[in-house]
């Protein structure tokens, strides 16, 4: 291994700018003649808009604009889409309602935009916009997804606010299979709504040049390609060639900042109609108001077993809140990316799913970190856990005796496990946990009068996403390969272009470390370029851990095409045959003799070509591919939390943690155990501190940093992270990601721990010390009571 | 509009601003200087924190006029030239950043906690100091590493309000 190539912690290329405050994040960004917007938004969850009257705003200083979703239409500005199509049972496709980026006649949740105010400062905008007068009619909330069928109508293309009812396997076999059985586990779980807090607020510029007739757009994307390709071909606002979309630094995405927003559409319109580049930054208040939020399931689960312990069977009916319209990929997350992923990392015969996704007065929710699989792993994990209380077997020894063991696996439920090793995960982390001790730690803690308790999840999550055929075959209107381009200069330096786009993941480390294994060549020769439509032609972009596999993926053959033309030129210069070339750590070799050419010669003898026509070789060094993966990845792992409770107050402190993940192969160990720690620490907050919580009129509760709960450095423990290797067999690095393993694994850990503490089989998320302190009040009364 | 004059990295500056001019947007958009952050509405992530005469503080909570003539260092005057100050060394040596954004906020408490609270800090020390700063990506882990080497590496160095109470 060299000290910069695969398997290499190589500090990362990025942190010199950030370490100096130098980087550039959209709201770094000044535009010549810039002027500054804000967003006059719904206060109501549910209500007619009866009348808006500009008048006096207009008249205010400062003001350039205040515009309005009647004005967007007429300049015939379309709607926000949901990209990908779910079909119901009955075979009705799902009931998307329109989405206007700026309200029209009604507005559906409190943060809903409905007017924007253009002026030369922000200060004026915000004084203009307390000018604007808003009527509204009220109407009745729907809040509860549990309740939200059959309540007050929010679309009207949705009549019992049903969005889709969904399924996946085979109900007739599972329910014969759940006849059969021996013992049947159930659990009713509520996986609670997350804001997703990335800590760059959002951000959009919108600028037109009348000359050109252009758009550009810097915003704070995770898939600059992809919103181009949504506002140019669905919104309408300009032909693709005619719009340009860059994503700078991002700061932090969590999937947040994959989808197309109101305010990025408006900010690129108001600035065609104000003349002047329109810049909008989000407000901590806006992103809780705004920003598609995670998760909010509920789900009624069950788990057959036969006599030897063995699952026969696995039924689930979950209800999803999408909130109050369909953000851009909000329907896969509760289907596509959850359903299939229920197998866990079990053989389990057979397995029922159903879905009902519905429209709530609540803010769109969408992907965040995990996206499907944390709810999937949950479920799974969880009605494990109980299962073996219920049984009354070791935890990990029911997990062993159900575990997958041979490769290829097919599920019930579409996914077809390629490889993996769930045994030596377990092992490693059992050991990790010092797991043989814990009756020891659990008797010493007793004594202090602390409840302690050790839990396990044991999880699995398809990454990689994904492959185009299978990916269309379920709905996506997207193919979810990943483009790449690689481009040598006449000295030897070298640009990759990738459509992957990095918003603290460090791809300009990790992918350079790539390149210069393959090249032979220093890190610090090459540069990696994302985030700008006009300088990477297209690209998917950077979620559902995909970067390595895929975006990788597609370095590695655009760099076998490199290599290929740069031995042909290396032919042509040695005078040899172009099969006799050898390319070995930066050196071109003729096979048995001495002659040898450096990595930067060939270079520069492609751009100068003298050495061959160009009839015979086309003169330079540059080639593209485009790479679609031909399955999903699959890591796995297992993590186990143990935890002390205090009796008396409900305070629930984590005392280890031991992850042990199989990611495949590892460009670079320091950078994957971050991406460990980052979502382990958001797994932690799920489940026991964060909540995303409306009233009951649909006002949200948690609107401000004081008062929704962010994990902070002393609500969480220091990580043990371990690793064990299974190689992915489906792409050419061997590669699974790693981005979401943590946030998958940890909230069923962290609520198996507690219960085991507390010795009772549920307790809601987030299980904050109120949550526990109260559900000790029932099973342990007299703990409490001392 | 008042005029408000204080030292920025070391420069004098003097500008006439809106009396609600916030410190962080008078660094920002009047000096350009970018690198202090804005992350939230009410004074809880710590991503605008700089040093104003030597103590941190919250730039998105304070007027530009309350720190006429102070001395104010922000992110990009830490370090001594082309010389990174130990603990944006720290921060990149122990991966204590992903998307960098909260980074300059940690940063800049990080050190006056050392200035406050010596080169010799464990772990529940800077985890509770760190209580003012939020970050999302990293899960603190590597930022509590980071700062207990940068803390070592600064042994000796004095803050210049520990030194002024002196
Ligand atoms: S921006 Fe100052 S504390 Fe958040
Ligand atoms: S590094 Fe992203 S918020 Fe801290």
């Amino acid at each position: 291994m060299s000290a910069t190539g695969i398997g290499a912690s190589v500090r990362r290329k990025e942190d010199f700018r950030f370490i100096t405050g130098k980087g550039h994040y959209t709201d770094d960004i000044s535009r010549p003649g810039q002027t500054y917007a804000y967003f006059l938004r719904s206060p109501h969850a549910h209500a007619k808009i009866k009348r808006i009257d500009k008048a006096a705003a207009e008249k205010m200083p400062g003001v350039l604009g205040v515009l309005d979703g009647a004005e967007m239409q007429a300049d015939k500005i379309g709607n926000l889409i949901c990209g990908w199509m779910i079909h119901s049972k009955d075979g009705s496709p799902m009931k998307m309602a329109p989405h206007p980026a700026l309200a029209v006649g009604k507005v559906c949740y409190v943060g809903d935009p409905v007017v924007v105010v253009v002026a030369e400062t922000l200060a004026q905008a915000k004084d203009a916009a307390e000018k604007v007068v808003v009527d509204y009619e009220e109407l009745p909330a729907v809040v509860d997804c549990a309740k939200a069928k059959g309540a007050t109508q929010i679309h009207e293309v949705a009549s019992d606010n049903v969005i889709f009812d969904w399924h996946l396997g085979d109900k007739a076999k599972t329910d014969a299979a759940f006849a059969s059985a021996k013992h049947i586990t159930k659990l009713d779980i509520y996986n609670n709504r997350l804001a997703p807090n990335a800590i760059e607020p959002r951000a959009a510029i919108g600028e037109y040049d009348t000359g050109s007739e252009s758009f550009t757009l810097w915003n704070t994307s995770q898939n600059p390609h992809v919103a181009r390709l949504v506002i140019a071909a669905f919104v309408g606002m300009a032909p693709e060639n005619k719009l340009r979309v860059i994503a700078p630094d991002v700061g932090g995405g969590f999937g947040s900042k994959i989808f197309i927003y109101n305010e990025e559409v408006v900010a690129l319109w108001a600035s065609k109609r104000v003349g002047r580049p329109v810049k909008w930054t989000a407000e901590r208040s806006e992103s809780f108001l705004n920003d598609a939020h995670g998760r909010d399931h509920a789900t009624h689960a069950e788990m057959a077993f036969d006599a030897d312990g063995k699952i026969l069977g696995l039924r689930a009916h979950t209800v999803a809140n999408l909130g109050a319209y369909m953000s851009t990929f909000s329907s896969s997350v509760p289907t596509y990316l959850y359903a299939t992923l229920l197998s866990g990392q079990y053989a389990i015969p057979q397995i029922y799913c159903e879905v009902d996704a519905v429209y709530t007065n609540t803010a769109p929710v969408d992907a965040y970190r995990g996206a499907g699989r944390p709810e999937a792993a949950f479920v799974v994990e969880r009605l494990m856990e109980v299962a073996a209380r219920e049984l009354g077997v070791d935890p990990a020894d029911l997990r062993r005796r159900n575990f997958v063991k041979s490769f290829p696996h097919q599920t019930p439920v579409i996914m077809a496990y390629d490889t993996g090793d769930f045994d030596a995960s377990l092992k490693k982390a059992m050991e990790l946990a010092d797991y043989k001790n814990f009756g020891k730690r659990k008797r010493e803690a007793e004594r202090r009068g602390k409840l302690r308790g050790i839990g396990f999840s044991a999880y699995i999550e398809a990454c990689g996403i994904a492959p185009s055929q299978a990916v269309g075959s379920l709905g996506a209107g997207v193919g979810l390969w990943e483009s790449a381009e690689v481009r040598v200069n006449p000295t030897g330096s070298v640009e990759v272009l990738t459509g992957s786009h990095a918003h603290g993941q460090g791809h300009e480390t990790t992918f350079a470390q790539l390149v210069s294994e393959r090249l032979g060549i220093p890190i610090e020769s090459i540069s990696i370029v994302h985030g700008d439509t006009d300088k990477v032609q297209f690209g998917m972009g950077t979620y559902g851990s995909r970067s390595g596999a895929v975006g990788m993926s597609a370095i590695v053959k655009a760099l076998d095409k490199v290599e290929a033309k740069a031995k042909k030129v290396a032919a042509h210069m040695m005078e040899a045959a172009e099969g006799d070339i050898e390319f070995k750590d930066g050196t071109f070799t003729v096979a048995g003799t001495d002659k040898s050419a450096a990595w930067g010669d060939v270079a520069l003898n492609a751009y100068i070509a003298h050495k061959f026509s160009g009839q015979e070789l086309e003169p330079g060094l540059k080639e593209g591919a485009f790479y679609d993966p031909a399955n999903f990845t699959f890591p796995a792992g297992c993590h186990i939390c143990e935890v002390e409770v205090d009796p008396t107050t409900g305070e629930t402190e984590i005392v280890n943690w031991s992850a042990v993940d199989d990611f495949g192969v590892v460009i670079n160990p320091m950078i994957v155990e971050g991406q460990v720690h980052g979502g382990v620490a958001q797994g932690i907050g799920q489940a026991m501190i964060e909540h995303a919580i409306y009233d009951d009129n649909g006002q949200p509760v948690t609107g401000s940093f004081m008062d929704y709960a962010m994990p902070r450095a002393h609500n969480l423990p220091s990580f043990k992270v371990g690793m064990t290797m299974t190689k992915c067999p489906s792409n050419p690095l061997g590669m699974k990601g790693c981005g979401e393993a943590g946030a998958i694994a940890a909230p069923a850990a962290v609520i198996n721990a507690i219960t085991d503490a507390i010795g009772t089989e549920n307790i809601a998320m987030p299980a904050n010390a109120a949550t526990v302190w109260a559900a000790i009040q029932k099973t342990q009364p007299r703990a409490a009571a001392e | 509009m008042p005029t408000v004059s204080m030292t920025v990295n070391g420069k004098p500056v003097s500008a006439n601003v809106d009396a609600r001019t916030l410190l962080v947007q008078f660094l920002r958009e009047n000096l350009r200087l970018t690198g202090t952050h804005v992350g939230c509405d009410t004074s809880q992530c710590g991503a605008c924190v700089v040093h104003v005469d030597g103590v941190a503080l919250k730039s998105c909570t304070t007027f530009a006029w309350q720190v006429e003539g102070a001395n104010v260092t922000t992110i990009e005057g830490l370090a001594n030239g082309d010389k990174l100050h130990p603990m944006q060394e720290a921060f990149r040596e122990n991966h204590g950043l992903q998307c960098g954004f909260c980074t300059p906020g940690m940063i800049m408490s990080a050190v006056e906690m050392v200035w406050r609270k010596g080169s010799d800090l464990d772990e529940q020390t800077i985890r509770e100091e760190l209580d003012g700063n939020l970050c999302r990506c990293t899960g603190y882990h590597n930022i509590v590493k980071a700062i207990h080497a940068g803390a070592r590496a600064m042994a000796g160095d004095r803050g210049p309000a520990q030194q002024a109470a002196e």
